[in-house]
């Protein structure tokens, strides 16, 4: 993978760290001038990926959540959402929309419905007390 | 994160701005819930015209929000969410139970 930049980003799993993630994402995307609807997408998908990891990845306790941001060649922005939480162990039921493992806490189960919408592609890694990895990529349109 | 909830004859708006997260829906949740259970307003408006951010966190909140409203005999509307918002609101169909204007 030929990476023209990249940013690295290691945060505990508190909540407040939401908004922090999506500051870091911001702040790197300004190189690329992206349109207020594409800002707005990528936030939307890392804000998903991270509160996931906070809610569902550490529910037993407290972690690291890592978050890598790359440009890669043609305006691809590559996004890794890495956590070694509790895992998740049927990945395709995740995914489904409207399911949900934290309806107490009024999560409605659409965070990968969004991160699929809102992101070219979406791509879950998981395993059972191991931890799971999201990476999310996204072509910016052409710059005139 | 702001509220400001004014309510005239049983009509509320609750003007929410900023962004709406994990993190700060429990205490906009809290706040809200408060309010519709102590004030029993007929109708409760969500302004989310000053919202600069809202991902899925925001439609468990309007969601939770609509039950509450329902059970207390009143109703829910969503006004005024910027075009970005719109989409997350979209996505999640939430337009088939709570209005958005």
């Amino acid at each position: 993978m030929e990476v023209i930049n990249e940013i690295k980003f290691t945060m505990p799993s508190l909540s407040v760290n939401e908004g922090a993630a999506r500051a870091v994402v911001s702040s790197f995307l300004v190189q690329c001038d992206p349109t207020v609807e594409e800002l707005s997408d990528i936030r939307t998908a890392v804000s998903e990926a991270v509160t996931n990891a906070v809610v569902h990845g550490y529910r037993n306790g407290r972690g690291n959540i890592g978050l890598t941001v790359r440009l890669l060649p043609d305006r691809v922005i590559y996004i890794r959402v890495k956590d070694k939480g509790c895992g998740i162990p049927d990945i395709e039921k995740a995914m489904e929309p409207l399911f949900t493992t934290a309806p107490e806490e009024e999560r409605s189960g659409l965070g990968f419905s969004v991160m699929q919408s809102f992101m070219d592609k979406v791509t879950v890694r998981s395993a059972p007390d191991k931890g799971t990895t999201v990476t999310m990529r996204k072509r910016l349109s052409a710059h005139d | 994160m702001k509220l400001d909830i004014k309510n005239e004859n049983g009509s509320a708006v609750a003007k929410l701005s900023g962004e709406i997260d994990h993190h700060n829906a429990k205490e906009l949740r809290a706040e809200l819930d408060r309010f519709i259970v102590t004030a029993q307003p007929k109708e409760l408006t969500m302004d989310l015209g000053g919202i600069t951010f809202m991902d899925s966190s925001g439609i468990g909140l309007i969601m939770g929000r609509c039950r509450l409203m329902k059970e207390c005999g009143g109703r829910l509307e969503v006004r005024d969410p910027q075009p970005y918002i719109r989409r997350v609101l979209k996505l999640s169909g939430i337009e088939r139970i709570v209005k958005i204007r």
